[in-house]
């Protein structure tokens, strides 16, 4: 077995210390060894964006970081997005909107949209639909997904 | 229990049902709290993988496992020598039937692998890594043998057999002949022979669909732990605990009641999530080492290694009188099973004609074996193939004639009483209106201009299924009802079952708290498959609700020392008929439980007869890129009978999901295999599923034709909805560039074949 690797992150706002294998991914590190199931594992290669995570301001699919490269980065994950208050107004959106149904892909696509709005925060249709290109869903079609976003950059605007 | 055809209500004023509540477990799945098959964490968990054939068809000569058991990480080793030998016996699926000799060579290979990816062997190790490794120190000794991968060579009288003793039944008589080909059927009406010598116009076509993946975003896993009482609990995502629960203890030799299945949350299913692949291997895992264990499939392994749905080569012919009238019918339809027998080219053919009055009908169908995983139901499972052809094959007709083809459709459509070649004469159904919903929908009434742009039209008939579902329902001292139930919940059951509780008890949809339980803590209930749960599921928690409300009916009369017969309930609010200053809510009564008898709760167990076919009709508009032969949607519409929509935004999502799907399907999803029969596309890069980018807003008008066999109409809505894509696609493509496409699906490659025969695009 490999030396493991020492590596001091901010996870969701909060200083993270874990022991990790240079060959372990993130995503294996959050969901394995910091119980941070939230990202999901869909494809392994990058392809589906169910690991979707925002690193130093960035969407990256989880799955191909290795845990290793996050020392003195900034991670937020799907369980950092809601608040104590409540919800972040895209999963309000998500449930009004009925934008999820099996609920696998959801946390990549609340995460990844949010990356969207932190920087655009008033996106046409036609980007969001480029920007969340990479994260796959099944079930949906897409419909209710966009028309959620959509909606919850309306709110954030005039909140 | 009451499964009368009278049942359905005729209520159109309710106050829960159609409305748009917030699903109950939609925070957990918006906050990434939600527990799903791989996010199931223990103490002591060990982690499992599979070794599988890099060969699509080989002999097993040896397993030596020596090596890797001499590796430090790895707790136990097993092969199918570990799972006890079958008879040739059925085991019911619930949406199918497995045969358990064949389960369990497909759980772990016996002498022969039959497919690329087929399990041979499975590992317990300390750690995923450790288990990887183990894998490759696993020696298996493989004979070789030819694959055989495309279904009419597989049905060669000189093609290699996949299973050595495999005779072919045909109209449920075993014919003695050995061959690929395990079951052939016929359905027959009149006289079709006859009805195509006097018809005015007869089109045939031959097509051919490629194998497709459901393409659930996530795998496969479980996760067992094998008690030293003997019990065995197995976690697992899947469409029907109970189903697991039943081919685990078939599969092990162990009476039902030593299997507790516990479902977590399900990533999609569309109906490959209803075998048993992983949950036998962690309980025997589990059995040798003590402790629990968990394996989830990669994507590679989903793709090679788990149901895909058939492939198929379908013949079609259809004739028609000059005046419009539809008077034979005749299909040849061959699906592929993978590699063991399978039953998808029997639904198909009971689809194929079945959105049509035609008096003349013959269809044969054929099941096959092909060195390929063994297939699964897919959303409404052989109907989408069978359509592509017959929709299309009827587009030709219309244009000969050069009628309307919704027009066309209409005049003939089926309706109550038409018989279907496969027997049975249909009740009430909706396969007019959604034509002709479809005819004033703004979509079908708007002009599309513009070169390379066609628009095409296809409908899609799926009888949906009933089956047994359980529910108990307990009323708590604030007025809310605990609901529990079997059907694990993949698009927003929870609340569309919840919903149909609470309208008999007058309560609002966020009072009722629905629960997906497992095996010992509910009644029997079948997979969450079939476009089943909202109806059968649904009409269990109706139920609940009546045994209920008889109940507080009797508490009321005890309340206020009346008769039950002086007692009426309504909406939710309790009378004396007598005494009109005597009422109360349900709320009010609910707090005083404990004054009146104590505890309450209501059951109900259904196995409902009055299923509701279910059809849709579609509109499609695309565009063709000349250079690239990529198929762009422009606009898609979807017209579909669904009886009764409980929860509208549910129900439009099944429509939406489904048309996506059928969308993949006819664009751009195949599964690829080398000539020696490797998957050469295990990944969904190179499985192409549609991205947000590939689609557009997917328009949706839901027909209410209510389900007389249902309280409050409900058909079921899941499957129908990815059948008319393929077919309203190729139409249109036929529209835009004057070819018609005979083969799925119409990737850029095809599109461009197309155009360059006709001396079209850009090379």
């Amino acid at each position: 077995m490999a030396r493991k690797t020492h590596v001091t992150t901010t996870i969701n706002g909060e200083e993270t210390q874990f022991l990790c294998e240079p060959r372990n991914t993130l995503l294996e590190v959050l969901r394995d060894d910091l119980d941070l199931t939230g990202s999901k594992e869909g494809c392994g290669n990058g392809n589906c964006g169910a690991c979707s995570v925002i690193l130093n301001g960035r969407v990256v699919d989880s799955c191909l970081v290795l845990a290793v490269e996050t020392e003195g980065a900034d991670v937020q994950t799907i369980e950092g997005v809601a608040t104590p208050e409540g919800l972040h107004p895209l999963q309000q959106k998500f449930l009004e909107h009925a934008a999820l149904q099996c609920g696998i892909c959801t946390p990549g696509f609340i995460v990844a949209a949010k990356a969207l709005l932190d920087r655009e925060p008033n996106p046409s249709e036609e980007r969001i639909r480029l920007w969340l290109a990479g994260n796959l869903c099944r079930c949906t079609g897409y419909d209710k997904i966009i028309r959620a976003v959509m909606d919850a950059a309306e709110t954030m605007e005039t909140a | 229990m009451a499964t009368k055809t009278e049942d359905y209500l005729g209520k159109t004023d309710y106050k829960v049902v159609g409305t748009r509540p917030i699903r109950h477990d939609g925070t957990d799945k918006v906050t990434g709290r939600a527990i799903y098959g791989a996010d199931v964490r223990m103490s002591g968990l060990l982690y499992g993988k599979v070794l599988r054939s890099p060969h699509a068809h080989a002999r097993i000569k040896s397993i030596d496992v020596s090596k890797a058991e001499q590796h430090p990480g790895v707790k136990s080793i097993i092969t199918v020598a570990d799972l006890p030998l079958q008879e040739d016996r059925i085991a019911e699926l619930g949406e199918g039937a497995a045969n358990l000799t064949h389960l369990r060579a497909n759980v772990l290979a016996d002498d022969k692998v039959l497919y690329h990816g087929h399990a041979v062997a499975a590992v317990a190790a300390t750690s995923l890594n450790a288990a990887e490794e183990a894998l490759h120190l696993i020696d298996v000794d493989y004979e070789e043998l030819e694959p055989v991968l495309d279904v009419r060579k597989a049905m060669e009288s000189d093609a290699p057999l996949l299973i050595e003793n495999q005779t072919t039944s045909s109209m449920g008589e075993d014919t003695g002949t050995k061959s690929n080909v395990s079951t052939h059927f016929q359905h027959k009406l009149g006289d079709a022979e006859a009805a195509f010598a006097a018809a005015d116009i007869v089109v045939e076509r031959e097509f051919d669909t490629a194998t497709v993946h459901q393409g659930y975003i996530e795998t496969h896993n479980a996760t067992g732990h094998w008690s030293t009482d003997g019990t065995v609990t197995v976690w697992c995502s899947t469409q029907g605990s109970f189903t697991v629960r039943e081919q685990v203890a078939q599969l092990l030799d162990l009476s039902v009641s030593r299997v507790k299945v516990v479902p977590t949350e399900i990533g999609g299913g569309f109906g490959g999530k209803i075998r048993v692949y992983l949950e036998p291997l962690a309980a025997v895992l589990s059995k040798k080492t003590g402790r629990p264990v968990q394996l989830v499939m990669t994507r590679e392994e989903v793709l090679q290694a788990t149901g895909p749905t058939a492939g198929s080569y379908i013949r079609c012919k259809m004739g028609a009188k000059k005046d419009g009238k539809l008077v034979a019918a005749e299909a040849y339809l061959a699906y592929e099973s993978g590699g063991f027998p399978g039953a998808w080219a029997a639904p198909g053919s009971m689809c194929i004609f079945a959105p049509y009055d035609i008096e003349n009908v013959t269809i044969d169908g054929y099941e096959v074996l092909v060195n390929k995983p063994q297939t699964m139901a897919y959303r409404a499972p052989g109907a989408t193939n069978a359509a592509f052809a017959s929709e299309t094959v009827i587009d030709e007709i219309c244009e000969k004639l050069g009628t309307d083809p919704l027009e066309f459709r209409l005049a003939n459509s089926s309706k109550e009483g038409t018989r279907r070649a496969d027997g049975p004469v249909f009740p009430r159904i909706g396969h007019e209106e959604c034509l002709k919903a479809a005819l004033n929908h703004p979509h079908y009434k708007s002009k599309l201009e513009g070169p390379n742009r066609g628009r095409g039209v296809a409908s899609g008939f799926w009888f949906n299924v009933g089956l047994k579902s359980s529910a108990a329902a307990s009323v708590n001292t604030d007025g809310t009802v605990s609901l529990v139930e079997g059907s694990t919940d993949i698009g927003g059951t929870r609340t569309s079952i919840a919903m149909q509780l609470a309208e008999v008890l007058g309560i609002p949809a966020e009072d009722v708290k629905p629960s997906v339980v497992d095996t010992d803590s509910v009644g029997y209930t079948d997979v969450t498959g079939g476009s089943r749960t909202t109806f059968a599921t649904g009409w269990a928690a109706y139920e609940a609700a009546q045994d209920i409300q008889r109940q507080t009916i009797g508490r009321a009369a005890k309340l206020w020392e009346i008769s039950e017969e002086d007692v009426t309930c309504e909406e939710g609010v309790y009378r004396s008929k007598s005494d009109p200053s005597k009422s109360m809510s349900f709320k009010e009564l609910a707090g005083k439980l404990d004054d009146t008898g104590g505890p309450l709760v209501g059951r109900a167990a259904v196995d409902p007869a009055g299923v509701g076919g279910a059809f849709a009709t579609m509109i499609v508009d695309v565009e063709i890129d000349e250079e690239t032969g990529k198929i762009q949607i422009l606009r898609a519409t979807l017209c579909q009978d669904v009886g009764k929509a409980i929860h509208p935004s549910y129900v439009e999502g099944q429509m939406q999901g489904g048309v996506a799907q059928g969308i993949g399907w006819a664009i751009n999803e195949e599964y690829f295999y080398n000539a020696d029969g490797r998957l050469a596309n295990g990944s969904l890069l190179d499985y192409r599923m549609p991205t947000a980018l590939d689609l557009p807003l997917l328009e949706t008008e839901i027909v209410e034709v209510p389900n007389p066999g249902h309280p409050y109409g409900v058909r079921g809505v899941g499957e129908v909805p990815i059948i008319p894509p393929p077919a309203a696609v190729a139409n249109a493509v036929y529209q835009a560039i004057g070819t018609r496409m005979e083969v799925l699906p119409m990737s850029p490659a095809r599109i461009l074949e197309a155009l360059w025969a006709k001396g079209n695009g850009k090379s």
